[in-house]
């Protein structure tokens, strides 16, 4: 290969650097809200919109989503800095496949790459503590599809998947309600189910979600109205 | 015939009293419920006590105490749902399968347990024997408030003593019609319309929330309240085996079965294809 491409794409300067801060598990990385519902020909990926530090709101229009290529999305929560810094190095590194190769590397292609570098960091001295949704839209085989990894490096396909303590209320919800066949309609009547489910019993205002999806069109931020007031029974 | 009377009779209230000796020690005796407790001999028996069971910090710990547990009761047009799963774990230990987490306290009133299964086991008889007491005492059945508020007012006299149970009171009384209390050990005691209760209680919330309507059928909310539970059962490693299913409705409660959730979730998930994510399929 010719010597002007790096092999790929170098991490963040300092990542390998001896690091004497420890990792700071903040209370609020498990209130960040992912979850991503497939269907028929779609995937919709939900991230919420506050960017928490301590017990402030520093954003409440944060968007945890970087898009990798025209059909893959990935959504991020955890550690602070961790979770950007890592979504652009796949980003970056996505990127670069597809302008080299002058193709786009497939949704399940992708998943892999990212738990490859995500599993060699967390066995470096400072692994990202980052939780990822991986929405795609294989055009190949024609299906949506959806990959749930954890900081662990753990990966699974999945009709459908939450990270943080949405999972404790969604999951429950999403194995009664989803079928892998549902049209569009049908999953954002699933997605408001859950949201409305997590502004009843989350103590934390998550400030809403903002909602992408990806069809076979490539990938599109949808209108998510936050105005209901939810009741609690 | 006079000293013939006078030998076979006593003066009236002669045997009522006591003597002098039995007074003392009846005195002296503890009365019962009294807060005068054999206590371990330590400094702090409420944090040697924790230091000895919570094994989410030591899992060596030498007391595993039984714990984990789904229980859910909502009111609704009909009366009230009471359902509960029933295993009970000791750490990562599947105790037991068949455990009864409803008391029946009388045939008007219901108690769940979750937290402690020793606390919830004998505090619950408890009531239910202070529930029977006030009624004979006051000639008529006693009030959800009532009895929700006699176990209250209990565990909050041991607070910080390592009582550990999330509880819920259910039942219809002439006075306030279908009532429903949660009492935990923190001595919070809040009236409601719906409240799920243990370590699986938020997934049981997830399903309830989402379908739950206060004009619900009897027969759409007893399946209601078997698929909340099911859906605990399902993803919450520390609840399963069966669901224990009851309806409290005007004229007294009716038990709806101690049913196995296994082919309950093989029939949910064939009949109605839910639970999508369970495959065959390897990856």
């Amino acid at each position: 290969m010719s010597s002007e491409w790096p092999d790929t794409l170098a991490a963040a300067p300092g990542q390998y650097a001896a690091c004497g801060r420890g990792e700071e598990h903040g209370l609020g990385v498990h209130w960040e809200v992912l979850l991503g519902i497939t269907g028929k020909d779609f995937t919709i990926i939900a991230a919420s919109k506050a960017a928490m530090r301590g017990a402030t709101v520093l954003k409440a229009s944060d968007d945890k989503t970087r898009a990798l290529n025209s059909h893959s999305l990935m959504a991020f929560s955890g550690e602070a800095g961790d979770t950007v810094q890592f979504a652009e190095f796949i980003q970056a590194n996505i990127q670069l496949y597809s302008m080299r190769n002058s193709m786009e590397l497939s949704p399940s292609a992708t998943a892999n790459f990212v738990r490859g570098e995500l599993a060699s960091a967390l066995r470096s001295r400072r692994p990202y503590t980052v939780n990822l949704l991986l929405g795609g839209y294989d055009e190949i085989a024609d299906k949506p599809t959806l990959y749930w990894i954890d900081y662990l490096a753990s990966l699974a396909p999945v009709p459908y998947a939450a990270h943080g303590y949405a999972q404790y209320y969604c999951l429950s919800l999403l194995d009664k309600h989803h079928h892998p066949d549902i049209d569009f309609a049908q999953g954002m009547k699933i997605l408001r189910m859950c949201s409305e489910e997590l502004k009843r019993r989350l103590p934390i205002d998550f400030k809403g979600l903002m909602v992408k999806i990806i069809t076979k069109d490539g990938i599109r931020e949808e209108e998510y109205a936050d105005d209901q007031n939810v009741a609690v029974p | 015939m006079d000293s013939l009377v006078a030998q076979y009779s006593r003066p009236m209230h002669a045997e009522e009293g006591q003597t002098y000796e039995d007074q003392q020690e009846l005195s002296q005796m503890t009365p019962e419920l009294s807060l005068k407790f054999a206590l371990p001999p330590v400094a702090s028996s409420a944090s040697w006590l924790r230091a000895m069971t919570d094994d989410y910090s030591n899992p060596n710990c030498p007391i595993k105490i039984a714990h984990g547990t789904t229980t859910l009761a909502f009111r609704f047009k009909g009366g009230i749902i009471v359902a509960t799963d029933s295993r009970a774990t000791a750490g990562n230990w599947i105790a037991s399968q068949t455990v009864k987490k409803v008391i029946e306290i009388n045939n008007c009133l219901l108690g769940t347990m979750a937290g402690g299964a020793a606390d919830c086991q004998y505090w619950l008889a408890f009531l239910g024997m202070q529930c029977r007491l006030h009624e004979l005492r006051h000639k008529r059945r006693i009030s959800v408030a009532a009895a929700s508020k006699i176990l209250a007012n209990l565990v909050y006299s041991y607070k910080g003593m390592g009582l550990s149970m999330g509880t819920m009171c259910a039942g219809v009384t002439p006075q306030e019609g279908p009532a429903l209390y949660y009492i935990d050990s923190d001595g919070t005691r809040l009236a409601g319309n719906l409240f799920c209760v243990g370590s699986g209680q938020t997934f049981a919330y997830g399903v309830l929330d989402a379908s739950y309507k206060y004009d619900l059928s009897d027969e759409e909310a007893l399946e209601l309240g078997r698929r909340s539970i099911l859906a605990a059962t399902h993803r919450d490693a520390y609840s399963g085996g069966f669901i224990n299913l009851y309806h409290v409705k005007e004229d007294g409660w009716v038990k709806h079965g101690f049913s196995d959730t296994n082919p309950i979730f093989w029939k949910t998930k064939l009949e109605k294809g839910e639970f999508s994510n369970v495959t065959a399929d390897l990856v």
